[in-house]
């Protein structure tokens, strides 16, 4: 509670949330608009809708903690400090990308700001950020790993497996649920035999949570009991953030239509992150029209910047094709 | 020298790599507390702790995750599977994970892990516990694959292994594990990627790796006494290959018979009988042949179990045959 009463009060950080939104949905807003020029090729799946969950956990991790995220990475890895240069030119499949054009869309990483991927196959990353969390107990060091996963992920065995040993173990783990509703087209009641994804935690010796995903609020709440948690015993957290993906699953997919109607995602959309942070700092007069300007047109230019610096970026030479199958062994 | 068994010689290499390096860590079913499945692992639990030496769950997916996972992230484990059977439900991790990590992510994430444990048929295991893996393993670029024939081979390869900074697949052999030979007490390491030259001969190559090492080696002695020189290339590291010594031995034997344990469609002899194709063209005086376990799953009852894997008279009847001689 403590936590939440500081939130509120405090406007720079509203101001920071705030912008740390907003700079994710331009971003993606910018991402799109180069798929649809063939800038951008592959799998691509958008975050528009989410933002409150990268933002509301990543806003409280330390530096020296870990992030492992699914494909949908691209939000994640600008809230965790990757420079917009380098997602957009990943994402455009160039040189200077975060993964040197190799990875693209779903394979962001970033060693620096300890991003540890982007990954491709649902739940296969659950078990390495559970290594991750034994390497730090290992150690003995006090960070954490937070881990995201789409609902569907938690109907795989990697899931099961990786929570029965964090919570075994004692792992710094905080694997987080974004349960946006569907896994592709379908629908968690049509995949899943609970509704209640947190309550699998139960079962596996750990502590669980629902939060409301579209309040940046409650996301930090959560995620700061989750964080001391970890930090003090070393114990793991299972989160479930419910929250809705305004776009289809990837770009091939359409907003609606086939598996969700306009009418859910109209409804769905009233509770827009962003909405509710910008109208709660309009009521408390925190955020002036001129702030909010001013706000935009300074992530409008940084996001044009990305993408002038990718469109700049060269392609990966040749002889990149060949590098990074193996390391040199040097110890 | 000391005279030991392939499986002590493993455990030497664990125990000296553990103490050398404490990011050295060993995790897998029964490593610990039972001492390790076939006892590779023994004492390692009273010497090193439960921290370094990390009884699983039967959770081949997951701890092979936390192996990838913990290598991201700069330490140097170890994952035991029982058997490379159960690895099958691994190979997520493995392949999509281990083995891609350092691409993907352009160069910024290598996997210093090794992935270890017994290969291949023992006796009456029957279907689901008697498979070679060589061939799956090998054909991903990313991974190393090492396959010791001989203690002195498992030790110097398991240490090179855990020193090398890339993912390495080590493929044991259950039924090598109480075989013995001399290995040196001290430190030493075996170079992944380079091929031994088991024993000499002029008449024609055996090209092997693994288990089938000691099956080429009796066919050797054997044939040494109807005047039949073998030379017997093992090949140690199946992934690099070292196909300079492969073309060395063909082009001076001029024939060669391709040996391995496991099945014959895309194995590994596949790929050997390729290089040979491409480099010693005009060496060649006979097709080359290629002993290989039979195209079944591997059965129970004892006479077909034996017909079914490869051994010394199959071997003996290919090398006869590449030099035409009648049987
Ligand atoms: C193991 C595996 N199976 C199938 C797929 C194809 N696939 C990609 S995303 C996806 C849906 C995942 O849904 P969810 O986990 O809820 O995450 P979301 O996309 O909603 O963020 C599927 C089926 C995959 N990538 N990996
Ligand atoms: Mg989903």
């Amino acid at each position: 509670m403590a936590a939440k009463k500081k939130a509120d009060t405090d406007s720079a950080l509203n101001a920071s949330l705030l912008h740390s939104m907003i700079l994710q949905r331009r971003f993606e807003e910018k991402v799109a608009e180069a798929y649809a020029l063939g800038k951008i090729g592959g799998f691509c799946h958008l975050y528009i809708g989410q933002e409150a969950v990268s933002t509301g956990t990543l806003s409280l991790l330390r530096d020296d903690d870990y992030v492992l995220t699914t494909y949908r990475d691209h939000g994640q890895a600008i809230v965790r400090g990757m420079s917009p240069r380098s997602v957009m030119a990943e994402l455009f499949g160039r040189i200077d990308g975060c993964s040197r054009g190799k990875g693209g869309s779903m394979h962001m990483f970033d060693r620096h700001v300890n991003f540890l991927g982007g990954h491709g196959i649902v739940g296969g990353h659950i078990p390495m950020a559970t290594g991750v969390g034994f390497a730090i107990k290992y150690r003995g060091g006090d960070q954490c790993v937070i881990c995201y996963m789409g609902e569907a992920a938690v109907n795989n065995g990697a899931f099961h497996e990786s929570l029965n040993m964090a919570g075994l173990w004692r792992l710094p783990v905080i694997y987080v649920i974004e349960n946006n509703r569907y896994g592709m087209g379908t629908a968690m009641e049509r995949a899943s035999s609970t509704k209640e994804m947190y309550k699998r935690g139960d079962t596996y010796s750990m502590a669980n949570a629902e939060v409301d995903g579209q309040d940046v609020f409650a996301v930090r709440e959560a995620m700061q009991e989750a964080i001391d948690r970890a930090r003090k015993d070393y114990s793991p957290t299972l989160l479930e953030i419910r929250t809705y993906r305004f776009m289809g699953h990837s770009m091939s997919d359409a907003a609606s239509g086939t598996y969700r109607t306009k009418e859910e995602l109209d409804t769905y959309r009233k509770r827009d992150p962003i909405n509710l942070l910008k109208a709660k700092m309009q009521t408390d007069k925190s955020l002036s029209d001129a702030d909010l300007a001013a706000m935009e047109a300074e992530i409008a230019a940084v996001v044009q910047d990305s993408w002038d610096f990718a469109d700049a970026s060269p392609e990966p030479p040749l002889e990149a094709l060949y590098e990074d199958v193996y390391v040199e062994t040097t110890t | 020298m000391p005279l030991i068994t392939y499986r002590d010689a493993l455990n030497q290499a664990l125990r000296e790599e553990m103490h050398r390096d404490d990011r050295v860590f060993l995790m897998g079913e029964e490593v610990g507390v039972y001492n390790g499945a076939y006892k590779v692992s023994k004492g390692l639990l009273e010497e090193f702790g439960e921290m370094r030496v990390v009884d699983t769950p039967i959770t081949e997916l997951g701890f092979a995750g936390v192996g990838v996972g913990a290598a991201m992230v700069g330490l140097r484990p170890v994952v035991e599977f029982m058997t490379w059977n159960f690895a099958l439900l691994a190979l997520d991790q493995i392949v999509n994970a281990a083995a891609k990590m350092l691409y993907m992510s352009g160069g910024q994430f290598p996997m210093p892990l090794v992935f270890r444990g017994p290969n291949g048929a023992a006796l009456q295991l029957s279907a689901q516990h008697s498979q070679a893996w060589e061939s799956w393993l090998a054909h991903i670029p990313g991974l190393k694959v090492v396959a010791p024939g001989t203690p002195y081979d498992a030790k110097g390869l398991l240490k090179s292994a855990i020193r090398d900074d890339n993912p390495v697949i080590v493929l044991e052999g259950e039924m090598l594990y109480n075989t013995k030979g001399e290995v040196p007490d001290e430190d030493y390491v075996i170079p992944i990627g380079k091929a031994d030259l088991k024993r000499e001969g002029d008449h024609c190559s055996i090209i092997t790796s693994g288990k089938m090492v000691l099956v080429a080696m009796q066919v050797h002695d054997q044939l040494a006494k109807e005047g039949i020189r073998v030379d017997v290339v093992d090949l140690r590291t199946i992934r690099p290959m070292d196909v300079d010594a492969i073309t060395a031995s063909v082009r001076k034997t001029n024939r060669a018979v391709v040996l391995e344990e496991g099945w014959e469609v895309c194995g590994i002899g596949a790929q050997v009988v390729d290089y040979i194709q491409r480099d010693c063209f005009d060496h060649l005086d006979a097709p080359v042949l290629r002993v290989h376990q039979a195209d079944v799953p591997m059965p129970y009852a004892k006479a077909i179990e034996k017909a079914a894997k490869p051994d010394v008279a199959k071997t003996i009847a290919a090398v006869k045959k590449v030099m035409y001689i009648e049987a």
